[in-house]
């Protein structure tokens, strides 16, 4: 049986990673993810894990160490946020290319300028093409669940691609929460031991890894490569089934909350979601047939799913985290109109773009969409495509 | 990439396009772009070695430490000129075109 404890969200992710184990974990420190990694450090002098920790001078180094060790055979981990991520960009690419289980917790901060430590999606909205599974998590016990199932999924002999264990800066990651921390060996027997496809260390196996490839072959192995993410979205069902089998916590691409008879949707990732769900239910209680979409898989992204979890919906709203510079919306507003106009349906859809920075949102504001929401499926008429929550117009 | 036939599709690429062998860049092709290419004059070349150390790629033919005769690898050299630069003998000369003359040996069994 695990242990109801109170943690950090950062707290949380060490704590995973200590139960997982992994063989390397090369890192920079970055806020707000420092102390994952300042956490693990210290398990690792301790001698709590047998983990190989390579202190690295800089995020791109970290993920360069990380995609080697990677392909020399060993289960590989690592944490950043923001500017470090963004600093890890062109290795991003190269380790989902190579397709290797990597498993990164990105604690979301505002990617820079100006200077901002605080939470919006800017840093992994902005990774969204690299290739990487990405979870986001609620609260503090979804970061430490998504961690653990990160290392299930991207590991599946069909999907091998590497995971985003998203988490909201500050909001989750120095948040204490009460969560179900599991105990050590029956985490470790739920992951099994890492299973190596490859190994460069397997000398009397010679192999080529990242050649020269122009355009003779390069479109075939990209197309190849994009054979791996229905894989990952059935992993991270199948996952999600067997984690809730084992410790009780089921999971999905999403989470539906009271969707079955909803006229008035609301779509959304991370922290926010918390508040969104109590918005939601305050809303039924007035008589509202209101409901909540929760995102947690945003790559590979489930349009089809989606499409047919919203297909009943009167109108819905998009809340994004996350400016899409030129887009003419936010990127999950684009991702889900997309999805319903793929699979054909014509249904009013509102973005609104929101806590930029670590801007607060507060449950008025998300009540504003729902009166939104109403007013068009009133009318029919759609309203402002793209509008602003907590911004001083 | 000579693991791959030519006309392979997009189902037979091996998964995070590894070549499963290694040693295998001898193999691809990557002369394609060359616009001039290296000539040596034999009588002058005191078998420095200076061209095959500096070649960026193996494209400098050497067998019992002498290039003497040898030439150039058209699958390989992109007509850098670096062997030419650091001739200390002047011995080397970029001839415009990228196809290698008759008089220059350069079959890979030379190598």
């Amino acid at each position: 049986m695990g242990k109801q404890t109170a943690m950090e969200g950062n707290e949380a992710v060490a704590e995973a990673m200590r139960q997982i184990n992994p063989d390397v974990v090369a890192a920079y420190p970055i806020t707000p993810s420092t102390e994952i990694v300042q956490n693990f450090a210290q398990f690792v002098a301790d001698g709590a894990v047998d983990t190989n920790f390579v202190a690295v001078e800089s995020e791109h180094s970290a993920m360069s160490a990380c995609l080697a060790a990677a392909v020399a055979g060993g289960r590989v981990m690592n944490a950043t946020s923001a500017n470090g991520l963004a600093l890890m960009w062109e290795i991003l690419y190269i380790v989902s290319s190579l397709r290797q289980p990597v498993i990164l917790s990105v604690v979301n901060r505002a990617l820079s300028g100006n200077i901002n430590i605080h939470c919006d999606h800017s840093d992994t909205m902005g990774a969204r093409d690299t290739g990487w599974v990405q979870l986001y998590a609620e609260d503090v016990q979804e970061a430490y669940d998504n961690l653990i199932q990160a290392v299930a999924i991207g590991e599946r002999e069909e999907v091998r691609l590497p995971v985003m264990n998203c988490l909201d800066g500050f909001l989750l990651s120095h948040s204490y929460e009460l969560l179900e921390v599991e105990d050590d060996e029956a985490v470790r027997e739920w992951i099994g031991p890492y299973q190596a496809i490859n190994p460069m260390l397997d000398i009397d196996t010679p192999l080529t890894f990242g050649p020269l490839d122009l355009y003779d072959y390069y479109f075939e192995h990209k197309r190849s490569q994009m054979e791996a993410y229905p894989p990952a979205k059935e992993a991270i069902v199948a996952e999600g089934k067997r984690f809730g089998e084992t410790f009780g916590r089921e999971y999905g691409l999403f989470e539906s909350v009271m969707l079955d008879d909803a006229e008035l949707v609301v779509i959304g990732m991370g922290s926010t979601c918390g508040t969104l769900r109590d918005v939601v239910q305050a809303a039924r209680a007035d008589g509202v047939r209101a409901g909540m979409l929760k995102l947690r898989a945003f790559r590979p992204f489930p349009a089809e799913e989606i499409a047919e979890a919203l297909s009943g919906a009167s109108a819905i709203a998009v809340l994004d985290r996350a400016a899409s510079f030129g887009a003419h919306a936010g990127p999950l507003y684009a991702e889900v109109t997309s999805a319903l106009y793929s699979y054909g349906q014509q249904i009013p859809v509102n973005n609104y773009i929101y806590g930029l920075g670590g801007r607060e949102i507060l449950p008025d504001d998300l009540a504003t969409c729902l009166d939104d929401l109403a007013g068009i499926a009133e009318s029919g008429q759609p309203g402002e495509p793209v509008s602003f929550l907590g911004l001083r117009e | 990439m000579s693991h791959y036939p030519p006309d392979a599709t997009w189902h037979e690429m091996e998964r995070g396009g590894i070549i499963p062998q290694a040693g295998n860049a001898q193999e691809y092709n990557v002369g394609g772009w060359r616009n001039e290419h290296p000539v040596r004059d034999d009588e002058c070349c005191i078998d420095c070695l200076f061209c095959w150390v500096y070649c960026p790629d193996n494209a400098v033919y050497v067998k019992d430490e002498s290039v003497k005769g040898l030439g150039f690898s058209p699958e390989h050299c992109k007509g850098c000129a670096i062997c030419a630069r650091v001739c200390p003998k002047d011995c080397i000369e970029m001839v415009p075109g990228g196809e290698f003359t008759e008089e220059q040996p350069s079959s890979r069994e030379e190598a």
